[in-house]
This record gives C-alpha cells, structure tokens and sequence, in this order.
C-alpha cells in the first residue's frame, strides 16, 4: 500500500511526533516501500489462524496484591527535567 | 591475556598469575588506548571498576572467589546502571542516570564480575549495522571500513577486539547473535523469559531477550549460570529450574539429530557461507550426530511479520519518552502537545521515528486487522512450523547471516535492505526459541557465524554442540590485528 503525506502528517500526530515537510516526504517513501514489504503477508489465508501475541501461550504471572514498593519519589524525581514540590511540571493544561 | 576466555582468566586468578585490579587496569588500558578507532563504548566506569576489582581480590583472599569473581565485562547500554548514565544509544537518554540496577546487571555485580563500561549500541536497539546510535557509528574490528553488525555492536566490537572477555547484549530480531557473527565471537539469544527483561529499556517486549557475548560456548555458559533465572520483577520471566550450562558442554553428541531448514540454504545465501556451513556440518557428522533436512516454510513470511509486530510494541514502548518524567526535554515548549511532540521529534533519531510511525500505523483505527493482527497470525504459522520440525530433530542449523558484514553506509539509505540482513536470525524471536552463533569462519577476511537454534529452554544443548565445535575448530581463537 502507498501511503499519501497526508496519511504520514495524520500517524505522525498519532505518534505526536512533529515532520518538516522533508521528512514527510522522505517517509511517505520509506514507509510505503516497507508497507509493501510487509504485505508478501497477505499470500497466506490466515482466516482460520488464531493470532499469536506472545511465543508460549501463557496466562499474565499475578501477585499478591500488597505493597512491596517503598516510595522513592525524591530519588526519581531527581532525572526529571522540571519538578516542583514534589510535582512534575509541564506547560499549562488549562486556562 | 586480553584474548584468553573467562575459563582462562578465572583460572589465572585462581592460581594467582594474576589479580582482578591487574586485569581490569589492563582492559581499561587497552580500551583507552584504542578505542577511538571502533567507538565501541558510550561510558567508561574506570574508578568503580577498580573499586569492584579491589573487592574481587579481596574476596578471593578469604577464600571467598566464585566461577566469574574478578572478571571484567561490559554491558550494552540498554541494561539501567544505578547511578550511571544509560543512554540506549539515543539523545533522548543522553542525561539519564539511571535510578536503579537492572535484574541481570544485579546479577553479575552479585556475581563479583567488574563492569569497565557501558557499550554503544543502534538507538533504542534498533538497527542492524550499529550507524543508528546518537554517538556515533561502532566500527567493525576486522576491518574499520565494515560495520560491526546490530544493535549490540558495540558489546561485540569490544569483546571481539580483546576490550573486555564478555559483554551483554540484547537481542529482539538478532541483535546479538548478527554482531557476534559478524565480529566473530559467540553469542547467545536465551529462550524468551529466561533472563530477565526487568531494568532493560524495552524495544518490543514480547521479543526482547538480555543475553551474552564471549569468545567461546564454554563461557557463554559461565554467564548464563549467572544471568539466568526466575525474576518476579519481570511479568514474562518463566519460573523453571535452572540447569548447570557447563556441566553438559562435554557430552558426547553421537545420534544428536540436528535439522537443516532448507528455507535457510536457498537464494541470497552467500556460496562461501554456504561452504563453511556445510564444512561444520561434516564436523558434527564425523562425531556422530544425525543430519536431517527440515522444512520451515513459512519463513519467508518473518521478516514482513517481524516489521509490523516489532515497531507495533515499540510504538507503544517508546509512548513514554514524552518529555515529562525523565529524559530529554525540548526547550520552551508553548504548550503540552508542542512539548510532547518537539520533544520526541528532536529526541529520536531517524529509524527510532520510522519505527514508531510504522507502528503507529499498524495499530492505528482500521488497519489493525490488515497489519497487526495479521503479522500475529502469521507469528502463529512460525512458530507451528518449529514446533512440527523440532518433532524430528533436537536442534536447527543454519548461517546466522547470508553474508559477512557489510561496508559501513552501504545500507544506511534503504532500511528495508538494512532489515533483510536479519533474514535467519528473526524467525527464532518470533517463536521465542534459544539461539547461539558462532564463529564459523572467514569470507575475504571478514568473520561469519553459524547458528545453532534450540527447543524452548534448552540452552544446554545447543551450548554443547557449540562446544563441541569449537574443540575441532579454532575460528573462534582468530583474532583481528591492530589490537
């Protein structure tokens, strides 16, 4: 499938992620070429394959539900770019 | 010295030849001193390596020395370093610290292992020739104009040019077993679970596996002894017991029936691999194993499967760098979105961005079906196809690569190129199989590897029959000049 730079602009504000107008350009070409690439899928019939999301079929590990964690916040706060009070900081959300 | 293996240098400092402090300032030394040709490592810890050698020696004085105490190594930069830098080979990390030791770092530290550094390695884990990382391009050791393979090049480079006897590595589509190859040591892909992935940045998690690097099976079994196990901080660690990896390196092999995928020796196979594959076949023969052609015929389908399940979790992974909690952040962002979205334009590098828009597509409303759910599918057939074939044999040969390493810049415009070189080592993330490679030989002057695919936790196998190869070889003994 080829992709339109209209589509690349549109699933690279999904991933928010920003593209100069060049680099639109230069992954409408690569992502189609490995859109092509991925789709030799499509030869086999898969319809009566069940999907695979994990090599050994294996239910999610639970645990206990109690608090093995110490709070560590000052210590992860520390590679933070902006913390106050023990808040991270980002641009305003609302006015 | 800076050759010997693990075996070796253990038994040095048993015997007191020399101690742990020695052996650090001597690979610290040499690291210093070359280096700069291959660029193999982000981070040199030199005063916290002495300090560990000290305690090494100190620990063998009392009578207190176990398998690896005092044996240096160096881990890619992908596994968290309490208290020092982890990049992951991108901008985005470039000041992180990071607040907590990774399960299998943890391990060797127990293990009285030295770490002399932190390795480069492709962005995020994701390449295939080590020119992806944000601090420059791993050379090859065999030859500089050559790319050392990815996206544990620089763990490889480092131990293939004599830095280090053993690294870690990661490997998610063959990012340990391609540099081992193409460098020229051996290295091993664990079975999916049975290291743990805790403190190890994620690429796509349901592929991703830590394992090591060295210059024989017999080591890679040293360090398997210590980075394997049952981990209740990783949800996918498998709790299943833990074999002695050397206690069966020397079993006899006769009436192992080892399978060729005939898949894996068709077209695009360079003919000189070929050769040297078929030679290490006659070597198992000759000591009694059993050759068997097999068929895996969905595997054309792996690469396609791979590169939409793959940047569909990374994608997903790597939604945390969003400039908020850790790592880089743009400046003066207006507002939260111009924050979020300056901060990974500019924090990414070019195959990370084209990964995560790949996987963002794939998952994206209306073409989940088409990709992602398809690629799951096809994951299914690939891993079927291995469980019907190691119904008849006990373990799968074939080259690790089609090709010895490539000229440095040859691939770096046409990812998909780029992606191809992957085309043996894939398959086995998919279905979650062990895999080791090994040196297997030289095409003009440069390494090529053979690997060795397992059933699902048998290591020992596999570590056996590598073993048992390299007691009548010795590609694995060649080391590149100008070291």
């Amino acid at each position: 499938m080829s992709l339109t730079p209209e589509a690349v602009k549109k699933i690279a504000h999904l991933a928010r992620i920003e593209l100069s107008e060049a680099d639109v350009a230069h992954y409408t070409t690569q992502l189609s070429s490995i859109l092509g690439f991925v789709e030799q899928m499509n030869a086999v019939d898969t319809s009566k394959v069940a999907p695979l999301s994990h090599s050994f079929d294996m239910p999610q590990r639970l645990r206990a539900d109690v608090v093995d964690e110490e709070n560590q916040r000052d210590k992860y706060q520390q590679i933070a770019p902006a913390v106050m009070a023990g808040l991270y900081l980002v641009p305003q959300v609302i006015e | 010295m800076h050759y010997k293996t693990i075996a070796q240098l253990a038994n040095d400092l048993k015997n007191k030849v020399i101690s742990s402090v020695e052996l650090t300032q001597h690979f610290l030394q040499r690291i210093r001193q070359h280096d700069q040709k291959l660029n193999s490592f982000i981070t040199l810890t030199e005063e916290a390596a002495l300090i560990t050698a000290k305690k090494a020696d100190a620990a063998r004085a009392q009578g207190f020395a176990r398998p690896l105490t005092g044996i240096p190594l160096a881990h890619k930069d992908i596994f968290c370093t309490d208290g020092i830098k982890t990049s992951c080979g991108s901008k985005m990390l470039d000041k992180f610290i990071a607040p907590y030791d990774a399960t299998v770092v943890q391990q060797f530290n127990q293990a009285g292992m030295v770490m002399l550094g932190k390795t480069n390695m492709d962005e995020f884990a994701m390449g295939s020739s080590n020119e992806n990382s944000f601090y420059g391009p791993v050379k090859n050791p065999w030859h500089l104009d050559y790319v050392p393979g990815g996206s544990s090049g620089g763990s490889a480079a480092a131990v293939a040019a004599g830095f280090a006897p053993a690294s870690t590595g990661t490997d998610t589509g063959g990012s340990i077993r391609q540099p081992a190859a193409l460098c020229g040591i051996t290295g091993l892909k664990p079975t999916y679970g049975r290291v743990s992935r805790y403190g190890m940045i994620a690429f796509a998690s349901s592929l991703d596996q830590g394992g090591p690097f060295a210059r024989t099976a017999e080591d890679v079994a040293l360090l398997m002894n210590a980075m394997a196990g049952f981990d209740p901080k990783d949800s996918t660690s498998i709790d299943c017991p833990v074999p002695d990896y050397t206690a069966t390196l020397n079993h006899p092999i006769k009436g192992l029936k080892i399978g060729l995928p005939k898949e894996y020796f068709s077209e695009g196979l360079n003919p000189a691999v070929q050769k040297l594959i078929q030679d290490a076949i006659k070597i198992y023969e000759a000591q009694g194993a059993i050759i068997k052609e097999v068929a895996l015929p969905h595997t054309h389908l792996s690469g396609p499967a791979y590169y939409v399940l793959a940047p569909a979790e990374c994608s997903s992974n790597l939604a945390r760098y969003d400039g908020v909690r850790f790592g880089y952040r743009c400046e003066n962002p207006v507002n939260l979105e111009d924050l979020y979205k300056r901060t990974r334009s500019e924090g990414f590098g070019m195959e990370v961005k084209r990964r995560i828009l790949i996987g963002t597509y794939a998952l994206s409303a209306g073409f989940y079906d088409a990709y992602y759910r398809k690629a799951q599918q096809i994951r299914r057939l690939i891993r079927d196809d291995f469980t019907q074939a190691f119904a008849s044999v006990d373990v799968i040969l074939s080259p690790t690569v089609p090709a010895p390493a490539f000229k440095c810049g040859e691939k770096a415009k046409d990812p998909l190129t780029m992606y191809l070189s992957d085309i043996y080592t894939i398959a086995v993330n998919l279905a979650g199989l062990p895999g080791l490679s090994l040196p297997a030989g030289f095409v003009d002057g440069l390494p090529i590897g053979m690997q060795l695919i397992g059933k699902l936790f048998d290591e020992s196998t596999i570590l056996n029959l590598g073993h048992c190869y390299q007691q009548h070889t010795d590609w694995h003994t060649r080391t590149p000049g100008g070291f």
